[in-house]
């Protein structure tokens, strides 16, 4: 629990720092490269979400000769982008789903002219009725996924809600709702498919090259060998760069290989913004039976996800969503019922924490509704329904980590202090002055890898190489994107084979040269596939015939003895994931060991009202988490901010503007993110109880911290003035129609 | 002039003399990356919404994508490729470094010259006006903590103070 010396690692620097602080560093739009085209989408217009496309016309003031046009027809394989279901089209196909969908693709040299060109082409859309809100039953004429538009229904049962609810002394009830978010990488997603020999290369932006290869590999029927998918260094990802990579892959290859030469395609941030993916929106409801004094005895819990116009990954987000959604406590009796439903909007998609924000705003936010109902202090309501060693969640997995969550919790609790803080501003707020303060809390989990069977479905494969100079190299498909995974990786292989960080190289991420150890996603890569590195590791050192305990000169030594005998050979340790044991998952009845390991968290934000504007500032903020061992301090404090205040951004200031399905504010003088301005002091404290199958102990944490913000700054809100709200993002304009707070306003 | 006709000028690039042609409605941000091949300055909406161009102009911070290359005749431009003198980093790359305030990197280049023309205008800038000299840049990885403590550090050490990152920084609290 308490937190050991810093480990050998502690204050590496990032290895591709250098790089990217002068300037050296090449994202894709850096790349050198010659004789290409650029390629741009023609997609569906406004207003129509829903309908037949029956007319396709090419403006006459357009020389189309000079242009490369590609459509649905010039598919060589099946038209759908390869995911969890085959639904979406890699270019529509007669018919429209949503608006923006993509329905043409143009090539030319020069920019300014393939601009023109694309607003040149008119797509003429028929219309039919379209869904646009996901909380309202469809009608019959609406239907276009199954019998119901459900996408998804998932359902996760314990012990008996409908008794202990009828039984329990106090009943609160509560709906919360949360908006889309938009990732806002500061990098645009971008392409350049080029055919190299019989090879078609693909080097872009993304989070996971053998999805996009997959993709590839089924829409253009083309087989593995005549594919390379090469990750270039990416300018944040936070999920937006999941799956949506692989319909740009798509594009840019159909373009490249009808051309016939080389093809960039970078979005502008208003085709990306409106186009891409965003985090779900989703509706939440809680019907929470409670003994007198707090103590949590029926947790009924129905969510509801948008899903947008496909399927995309919106199982799998209301699957994370529904395991998170009873929060870290214990229950006996736990029923949470959720459906992803079809809408003719623009498809959700990933985004950092992948439906446990959304779940995990309701239950703190709901958890505060209950203290105040039962006149009862915050922490306290939370002391007492803490999960503990022994107990289970609500899928029944016995949690049994040694993790001490209510540590947790006492530490944030202390170095926020809470206590003198919340008795000050009562007295402060008690002078009734335009502004109030206010403190909140909100305790959380998240669990790193997979869902359930995911990791084991996944295989993940991943190689260590001995070089010749005694170096070793360490070949996995998981990416950079400034989490941190090359540096993460460099300590772990160092560590393992008492290497300095120098003689460890990571492979780039190129599908021809690296095994396919997994997605970039999910808080899997420290804690899953560095595990893996670290098995790798062990396996290279077996194959130099050396002991277990071999570390540093006699690893080197021995390497560079092997390649000396073995001249022209390559040395390479490989390993494929495996189950820990004890770790047991029913997909059918969704019971089981969901994850295998939670982090635990506490965060506190203060907030000041201005009752006046109803604008309010976050000013201080506190992250206490276990996270089980810290790899690498500077990274995880920074993983940890940056998460913090993108959860300030969807608490309080980041909405999407919807008009027919389609984001209207897709500016980013509209969609508001937050600045240097809006940022208080966040204070970031770990606690460690490792965890035995992770790398050096590891859990997941990049997820983790966008779990929390959201619904530890609405209950600071409710706590300065006395309102009660359920929804974000709460901005001022939203905060200012809440009726509790008009009236407290006024006295 | 014909469309595809060039102007050229001639103006101060990282302390060199420099001579360039170009589309003569090209923005500097284009210019640079597209005629003179330095790809440090990135572009994030070429809109002047998020500040990832921003280059100095006579020393002032200006968003490279509102800046015509035409309108830099004759004038002094940095960009993040003049900032390290040969192999000698400038301080601001180092705190950078050293304290992780470039995670993706992608808008750090920006960061780096909005707080090297704060740090010449004012050596020693407090927390406010660090976040105020900064508000204009977007970062969406960092939460921005590291980059305020990254230009304290290096404003301190450009004063000639014997400044070493906060231990908890690097180490965390025990
Ligand atoms: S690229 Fe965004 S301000 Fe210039
Ligand atoms: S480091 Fe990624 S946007 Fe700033």
């Amino acid at each position: 629990m308490k937190r050991g010396p810093p480990s050998t690692g502690a204050a590496v620097q990032r290895r591709e720092g250098l790089a990217k602080l002068t300037g050296r560093e090449r994202y894709v739009d850096d790349l050198p490269l010659e004789d290409f085209l650029w390629g741009m989408t023609v997609r569906s217009p406004p207003p129509s979400p829903r309908g037949s496309i029956t007319a396709i016309r090419f403006g006459r003031d357009v020389d189309w000769s000079q242009f490369v046009v590609v459509d649905h027809r010039d598919l060589p394989g099946p038209n759908v982008v390869y995911l969890i279901e085959q639904d979406q089209p890699v270019l529509a196909a007669g018919v429209v789903r949503h608006v923006h969908e993509p329905v043409l693709l143009l090539a030319h040299p020069d920019r300014d002219a393939l601009r023109r060109a694309v607003h040149a082409v008119e797509v003429v859309v028929e219309p039919e009725a379209p869904v646009l809100d996901f909380r309202l039953p469809s009608r019959s004429d609406e239907i276009q996924y199954g019998p119901d538009n459900v996408l998804k229904h998932l359902r996760i049962e314990k012990g008996d809600v409908a008794r202990a609810l009828a039984q329990a002394p106090v009943v609160v009830e509560g709906e919360y709702e949360t908006g889309a978010q938009e990732h806002v990488y500061l990098e645009t997603q971008g392409m350049i498919a080029a055919l190299e020999g019989e090879v078609l290369v693909i080097r872009g932006s993304m989070q996971c090259p053998y999805y996009v290869l997959n993709a590839l590999k089924h829409a253009l029927a083309r087989d593995e060998t005549r594919l390379r998918v090469i990750q270039t260094p990416t300018g944040g990802g936070f999920g937006g760069k999941e799956e949506f990579p692989s319909h740009l892959a798509l594009h840019a290859a159909l373009l490249a290989l009808k051309a016939g030469r080389a093809v960039k395609m970078i979005y502008d941030r208003g085709e990306d913004m409106a186009a891409t993916t965003k985090r779900h929106p989703a509706r939440v409801r809680h019907r929470t039976g409670l003994t007198r004094d707090g103590r949590l005895l029926a947790q009924d819990i129905e969510v509801l996800l948008d899903g947008g116009a496909y399927v995309t990954l919106s199982p799998v987000v209301l699957s994370r969503g529904l395991i998170h959604a009873a929060g870290p406590y214990f229950c006996e009796n736990v029923r949470i019922d959720g459906r992803a439903v079809f809408t003719n909007a623009v498809p959700f998609g990933a985004f950092r924490g992948f439906g446990a924000p959304q779940t995990l705003f309701a239950c703190e936010r709901h958890m505060d509704v209950i203290a105040r109902t039962l006149g009862m202090d915050p922490a306290l309501l939370r002391r007492v329904n803490l999960i503990r060693d022994g107990q289970s969640t609500a899928t029944g997995q016995v949690i049994n980590d040694g993790s001490d969550r209510v540590a947790v919790l006492e530490r944030a609790l202390d170095v926020s202090g809470w206590r003198e803080k919340r008795r000050a501003h009562a007295a402060f707020n008690a002078a009734r002055a335009p502004v109030r303060r206010g403190l909140g809390l909100a305790t959380f989990y998240h669990g790193g890898g997979f869902t359930g069977g995911g990791e084991v479905y996944l295989k993940s494969r991943l190689q260590v190489a001995g070089l010749p100079d005694g170096r070793i190299e360490v070949r996995s498909a998981n990416i950079e994107m400034g989490q941190g995974t090359l540096t993460v990786f460099t300590q772990i292989a160092a560590d393992r084979l008492g290497l300095a960080p120098d003689a460890v190289v990571i492979a780039e991420a190129d599908t021809a040269r690296v095994p396919n150890s997994g997605p970039t996603v999910a808080s899997r890569t420290t804690m899953v596939v560095g595990r893996l590195v670290e098995r790798a590791c062990d396996d290279l050192r077996r194959r130099l015939g050396l002991s277990e305990s071999a570390r540093g000169d006699s690893v080197r030594a021995a390497l560079r003895d092997w390649h000396r005998a073995h001249p022209d050979q390559s040395l390479v340790g490989e390993v494929v994931y495996e189950k820990p044991p004890g770790i047991n998952w029913d997909d059918a009845t969704y019971r089981g060991d969901a994850y295998g390991a939670f982090a635990w968290a506490a965060y506190v934000a203060e907030v000041e009202v201005d009752l006046r504007t109803c604008a309010v500032r976050v000013t201080d903020f506190v992250a206490v988490q276990d996270i089980g061992k810290v790899i690498n301090e500077i990274l995880a404090r920074g993983q940890v901010q940056g998460g913090v205040v993108q959860g300030i951004g969807w608490a309080l200031m980041e909405e999407c503007k919807w008009q027919d399905g389609a984001m209207v504010n897709n500016q980013l003088t509209n969609y508001i993110i937050p600045t240097s301005d809006d940022v208080p002091p966040i204070r970031v404290a770990f606690l460690e109880t490792p965890y035995p199958h992770g790398a050096q102990g590891a859990k997941g944490l990049g997820e983790l911290p966008i779990d929390g913000p959201a619904p530890a700054i609405l209950n600071a809100i409710a706590e300065a003035t006395g309102a009660d709200p359920r929804t974000i993002p709460l901005t001022p304009e939203r905060l200012m129609t809440i009726a509790e707070f008009g009236m407290r306003n006024a006295e | 002039m014909r469309p595809d006709s060039k102007a050229k000028i001639a103006f101060e690039l990282n302390g060199e003399p420099v001579e360039v042609a170009f589309a003569p409605h090209k923005t500097l941000l284009e210019v640079l990356r597209e005629d003179l091949a330095l790809t440090g300055t990135k572009h994030g909406c070429e809109l002047g919404e998020c500040g990832t161009c921003t280059v100095l102009l006579d020393g002032a911070p200006v968003l490279s994508c509102l800046v015509l290359g035409l309108a830099c005749e004759g004038r002094r431009v940095k960009t993040v490729e003049g900032l390290a003198q040969g192999s000698r980093l400038h301080p601001l790359q180092e705190a950078f470094a050293a304290l992780g305030a470039a995670q993706c990197g992608y808008c750090t280049p920006a960061f780096l010259l909005t707080a090297d023309a704060l740090l010449t205008d004012n050596p020693s800038p407090n927390r406010d006006d660090i976040k105020q000299a900064l508000s204009g840049n977007l970062c969406r990885c960092t939460g921005y903590i590291k980059i305020y403590e990254a230009v304290e550090l290096a404003a301190a050490r450009l004063r000639g103070e014997r400044a070493e990152p906060a231990r908890e920084s690097l180490y965390g609290s025990r």
